[in-house]
């Protein structure tokens, strides 16, 4: 693909500011993504790769306790330096999320049908029938009742429904770009196994790109094109997935792969990164 | 007095069924059957792993043993002993005995307490001849024992990471010197470097110290990894049971298969 890049983020950083005190989140993230690809962020917690993704359209509390350098293009579009209500534009129509726990995702006074209705209110104002753009939504996300989805509460939604709805909420306004921060951390096997096939799916009727923040590799392995390690706030390194699950560079890649318990290869002793990088 | 093939923990046909919403005109609807008709044995020395989804029962199980669900049925032998039965009071010596570790490294210790108190707590209850130093120092020892500095005593909580935590969590399980322990989901909540690390700790602590083990989890590597015997549970029942060779190598049942097809390989 020698096309331009749907989104190139060069030297991105953010950091915070408590009184006097300053944290480095994430310094010299520079990644490109591909219209229809799917690139995969992988690292501990801590290590920077929800707030970098979050800087994206800057999700993130206002300066001076919050700041973001580097430059973020969008389709050849600079984001860096837009106005909150250019911003509010981006989000959502542009580049949309997903998180960990739908159900405090979810505003737990409102159905269903009303939140994703308030999606399309705000960016697609020149629908009119908004019940039916609910439906079709709901529908979309292979729900078979649309109907009964839409007019529940969140509590009345099983994790795997919730989390659905909100993949709903999320391509209502069939973005370029679906941010899915660890989506089916909080849910069984089984429910993750469907809310990956489902994104898989979705991923290639609408030819949509996926920023897939994981810590779960077999997820990766499976599903992403290309993948990124963070560690502490940097990339330690990044390229397509083969490459870099089947023969990793970095000794901490190297580390992290070899720490996970693998199905049907019982080991008398798991390895730890310490034992992978003879330091703490 | 024991024969050596007695288990150390015996279930019969355990229930735990909660009482339905009242319904219209006070009428009682079904019960929530959480746990339903469930029979193992747990040997000595052994590590016993419990996997399922959520809302199997796993987790009801390993708190009903314990007195923190209400057992509706069955019996649970305790070196060949019926402690499903005896009430709160009577029930404290076993607390000694058995011990419990849980998920949330987060909500699981107090946050108004330092190490040192959170540790002597259960020192104070179960052994209440020790002196104040005597306590301390075997506060100290248990940090040791779990690799972590006897500097953290006068810590607090939120000081620490989520390893760091799970290891004063394994600590404070450990104080009273129990003979099992319940690992509810221990490592569910970190990271793989420091789940890694805290599955070795635990494995370690069992070999040095004889202990015996129920571990309950979503994790079907994780469970294969630490268990001799393996409990599938599914809607309150155990759907199968077995080694991990036969569980995970020739799975006889279709929900087994599903949820061993359902993990991502690579």
């Amino acid at each position: 693909m020698s096309a331009a890049p749907l989104l190139k983020v060069r030297d991105l950083g953010v950091t915070f500011r408590t009184g006097d005190r300053v944290t480095v989140a994430s310094t010299d993230v520079s990644f490109e993504l591909a219209a229809g690809e799917v690139l995969a962020v992988v690292g501990e917690s801590g290590s920077g790769k929800s707030v970098s993704a979050l800087a994206l359209t800057r999700l993130l509390p206002p300066a001076p306790a919050c700041a973001v350098v580097g430059s973020i293009q969008l389709a050849g579009r600079e984001l860096t330096g837009l106005s909150e209500a250019e911003l509010s534009k981006v989000r959502g129509k542009d580049i949309a999320y997903i998180f960990q726990e739908p159900g405090t995702s979810l505003n737990p006074v409102y159905t269903i049908g009303f939140q994703i209705g308030e999606a399309i209110e705000l960016h697609r104002p020149d629908v009119t029938d908004r019940r039916a753009a609910v439906l079709a939504a709901l529908r979309d996300v292979h729900i078979d009742d649309p109907a009964r989805v839409a007019d529940s509460y969140p509590h009345e939604l099983s994790g795997g429904m919730q989390q659905r709805a909100m993949i709903a909420m999320a391509l209502a306004c069939d973005p370029k770009i679906l941010v899915a921060d660890e989506p089916t951390t909080a849910l069984d096997v089984t429910i993750q196994k469907e809310i990956m096939d489902l994104l898989a799916r979705l991923r290639r009727e609408r030819g949509m790109s996926i920023l897939l923040i994981t810590h779960n590799f077999g997820i990766v392995a499976n599903f992403a094109d290309h993948v990124q390690v963070m560690r502490k706030g940097r990339i330690v390194e990044q390229g397509p997935t083969d490459r870099v699950m089947g023969a990793p560079s970095h000794d901490y890649t190297k580390g992290l792969i070899a720490c996970i318990p693998r199905l049907g290869q019982r080991r008398h002793r798991l390895t730890t990164l310490k034992d992978e990088l003879k330091v703490s | 007095m024991n024969a050596p093939a007695q288990p150390l923990l015996e279930v019969r046909d355990l229930a735990v069924h909660y009482p339905g919403r009242t319904t219209w005109l006070f009428r009682q609807g079904p019960p929530k059957k959480a746990v339903d008709g469930i029979s193992f044995a747990v040997p000595r020395g052994k590590t016993v792993g419990v996997v399922g989804e959520s809302g199997s029962g796993k987790s009801t199980t390993g708190k009903a043993i314990i007195k923190l669900a209400p057992l509706s049925a069955g019996r649970i032998l305790y070196d060949g002993q019926d402690i499903g039965a005896l009430s709160n009071a009577a029930f404290k010596p076993w607390r000694k005995r058995i011990q419990m570790i849980f998920q949330d490294p987060y909500n699981s210790l107090n946050p108004r307490a330092d190490i040192l108190g959170i540790l002597s707590e259960p020192l104070e209850i179960h052994f209440p001849g020790l002196s104040k130093a005597d306590r301390e120092a075997r506060c100290a020892q248990l940090l040791a024992d779990v690799q972590l500095s006897p500097d953290f005593l006068r810590r607090y909580p939120h000081e620490f990471s989520g390893g760091q935590r799970q290891r004063i969590g394994i600590a404070r399980a450990l104080a009273v010197q129990p003979e099992l322990i319940i690992c509810d989901e221990p490592v569910s909540a970190l990271d793989v470097s420091v789940q890694a690390e805290v599955v070795n700790l635990l494995q370690d602590l069992q070999a040095k110290l004889g202990l015996t083990y129920l571990f309950i989890g979503h994790d079907l590597a994780v469970i294969e990894h630490v268990s001799d015997h393996i409990l599938v549970m599914s809607q309150g029942r155990i759907v199968e049971q077995g080694t991990p060779t036969e569980i995970l190598g020739s799975p006889r049942e279709e929900y087994t298969r599903r949820l061993l097809a359902a993990v991502p390989k690579f």
